[in-house]
């Protein structure tokens, strides 16, 4: 059994959230009163449902032949040798079915809203990735779906609106706030407040109310609890570090969870710095923000003096989030993760190197993941290994990064 | 006896129910709020429900919601909050004047800081929309220990054990939402309020009011039959946004609808007396 430490204080094997939701300080459920019962009911659903054996069954099903996994660890061979450092694997979320890891969250969710008998599905989207998972499955489900959107969003990410349309969602363009994720996530809470009756909320990260941090981390640990069995496969042991993207922050957290005990791994989670940290201009909440409440927990925040929620930045809309998960708080608070940013030009960079090299697009959230493990793998040595959370593909950014570059297609 | 207690006390004695009026610091300048808050205390106002404008106010509807924008767009903050209330406070040394708002902005302002600020200029409680009792326990001890009422909200779905936890916690007033929404929202079945306020104050003996979703004089009549308060706010806000740029005009339109809310509110005490 390993150890970790926190505070000073070691602990047993991390078991985090406790009862209501905490990690250390984080987390929590800080919502209005009418949001309470259907929290109630949901963690009461999901205590049932994840220990039963015809849900798993059915999950696992739903992951192999609908999603497409185990999706493949690959050793990016060219990439590592160009950079003479460490070997890189590629954990290859790019490959399920829509694109991202976020489905994985998507099948789990619409599986206990059907156990659960709410025939409406809602979600938040912000790069319009998760809204697409959701409206993927509520399509297979035959679940009504509306998607909320930050007016910003919609403007910026048309391919992926399109795309919920045809799965016969709804999207709806939210032009309250900031009109990006932050308004699309108080947007869906207030629809939520109005409809808790017959509404199931799928949250696509680790943020919101006690049990979303917790469900949506289970849910995505299937990446992590593959990824450790495919590196001894591969290599027979453990990686020596772990990189993921973080915007809310649930592709890494489904990568790290499982390695959470393995002392050894070393995790980095890789924000949005966006211009730069020091312009204040990025996503960086971790890295440059400090502790408050926001979407019914308690976090790492950018915010001004007066906390309030200030406008995020970054090239990637899928990081572009004023808040954090909560366990990311919490890991970085204990020490057992490492939280770095990337820029948007350092981002671009990533992204250029490992299509030129590998043939492989990655998205622009997990350019970031990419960008970080390069830099990192130039410290060690050939016979050390980072394993890269590759969290989806980069079709969608196309038009992105076309027009950044000046070039019209 | 705090300033909420006295209020009440007073008003049982003429057989009459509270009329609490909210409104947000800063909508839509600075200088429109302390006059306006001794202008609804003039047209009947018992207690004042001043909101804290936040960047995220996840529980309120558009009208409430564009407020926060507009007192936000000339930096309103908890701070210049509490400056007007202490401004307020130099007149009127009685209305109690009741916080509404997010956990955020009070977290950065710091628990103690808050409450010693609001003590000192004059703040009677504070109504925190995402703080429910589970994640209170920090805050709560300090607030009481200032003499600050935690005034917390009770929804349709909260059944009788929430009912009875908030009415130990709480003090001052039980605030109930009226309606599974968001603030303004126009969907209300006032039976379903009556039954429901019946229940509450079967379990609890604090006073109870019923907000969310009141838009006029004759709902505030009705509400007034059974509840001890009548919350009312995206009525009046909607009358700062309609008249923005006279703001005048905006303040009468406010009293206007508050006397008309107190009228039918004393003349249902008084046909049930």
């Amino acid at each position: 059994m390993t150890l970790i430490k926190d505070s000073g204080r070691v602990s047993g094997p991390y078991n985090l959230p406790d009862e209501r939701g905490h990690f250390g300080p984080y987390g929590g459920i800080f919502v209005a009163e009418t949001l309470m019962e259907p929290l109630t009911e949901l963690r009461a659903a999901y205590e049932r449902y994840r220990t039963d054996p015809d849900f798993i069954a059915e999950l696992d099903h739903d992951l192999k032949h609908y999603v497409g996994r185990p999706s493949p660890v690959y050793h990016a061979a060219r990439l590592s040798r160009e950079i003479g450092g460490a070997q890189i694997y590629l954990k290859r979320e790019d490959l399920n079915h829509t694109g991202a890891h976020k489905v994985n969250n998507t099948v789990g969710q619409a599986l206990l809203a059907r156990r659960m008998n709410k025939p409406r599905i809602i979600a938040e989207t912000g790069a319009g990735q998760h809204g697409v998972a959701t409206a993927t499955v509520a399509a297979r489900l035959g679940l009504k779906c509306i998607v909320y959107m930050g007016a910003v969003d919609v403007e910026r990410q048309s391919l992926n609106v399109y795309r919920m349309k045809l799965l016969g969602a709804e999207v709806v363009p939210v032009e309250s706030g900031s009109r990006t994720l932050k308004d699309a996530l108080n947007e869906a809470l207030r629809d939520w407040v109005t409809h808790v009756d017959d509404t199931f909320y799928i949250i696509g990260t680790v943020a919101g109310p006690h049990p979303y941090p917790a469900m949506v981390r289970d849910f995505q640990s299937v990446i992590g609890r593959e990824a450790k069995q495919q590196m001894r496969e591969l290599t027979g042991r453990l990686p020596d570090a772990l990189v993921a993207c973080v915007g809310g922050g649930s592709n890494a957290i489904g990568l790290f969870h499982p390695f959470i005990d393995d002392c050894d791994v070393a995790m980095y989670g890789v924000e949005a710095a966006g211009d730069g940290i020091e312009t204040g201009r990025h996503s960086a909440p971790l890295s440059a923000g400090r502790p408050g409440v926001l979407h019914g927990n308690r976090t790492y925040l950018m915010e001004d003096e007066d906390g309030e929620i200030i406008e995020t930045h970054s090239i990637s809309a899928g990081l572009d989030y004023p808040g954090v998960g909560p366990e990311h708080a919490w890991l970085k608070d204990s020490g057992r993760a490492t939280y770095v940013g990337i820029t948007d030009a350092q981002a671009m960079e990533g992204f250029h190197t490992l299509t030129l090299t590998e043939g492989i697009i990655p998205a622009l959230e997990s350019s970031h993941a990419v960008a970080y493990a390069i830099q990192l793998a130039a410290t060690m040595r050939p016979d050390q290994q980072i394993l890269v959370n590759l969290s989806g593909r980069g079709d969608k950014d196309i038009n992105t990064i076309a027009t950044r570059e000046g070039i019209r297609l | 006896m705090s300033r909420i207690q006295n209020t009440f006390a007073a008003l049982r004695e003429s057989g009459r129910k509270a009329l609490i009026p909210f409104l947000t610091a800063g909508d839509p300048t600075a200088e429109f709020t302390v006059p306006c808050m001794h202008a609804m205390v003039a047209a009947g106002a018992d207690i004042i429900e001043l909101g804290i404008p936040f960047s995220d106010p996840m529980a309120d509807g558009p009208v409430i919601q564009r407020a926060s924008e507009r007192a936000l767009a000339h930096k309103m903050s908890l701070r210049k909050t509490l400056a007007l209330v202490e401004a307020f406070r130099r007149t009127d040394t009685v209305t109690p004047v009741v916080l509404m708002g997010y956990l955020n902005p009070i977290e950065s302002l710091g628990y103690r800081n808050f409450v010693e600020r609001a003590r000192e200029v004059g703040v009677d409680g504070a109504l925190t929309v995402d703080l429910p009792p589970e994640e209170s326990g920090e805050l709560l001890p300090l607030m009481l220990e200032a003499g600050l009422d935690p005034i917390f909200l009770l929804a349709p779905n909260s059944g009788p054990e929430r009912v009875q936890e908030m009415s130990d916690l709480g003090r001052g007033y039980l605030y109930y939402v009226s309606l599974k929404g968001v603030t303004g929202a126009s969907n209300l079945d006032l039976d379903d309020v009556e039954r429901r306020i019946r229940a509450i104050k079967e379990i609890s003996s604090l006073p109870v009011g019923v907000g969310f979703g009141v838009k006029n004089a004759e709902m505030a009549g009705t509400i007034a039959r059974f509840a001890d308060a009548v919350v009312v706010g995206s009525a009046l806000v909607s009358q700062i946004e309609a008249f923005q740029d006279s703001p005048d005009q905006a303040q009468a339109q406010i009293v206007d609808i508050l006397r008309a809310m107190r009228e039918a509110m004393d003349a249902s005490a008084a046909r049930d007396a």
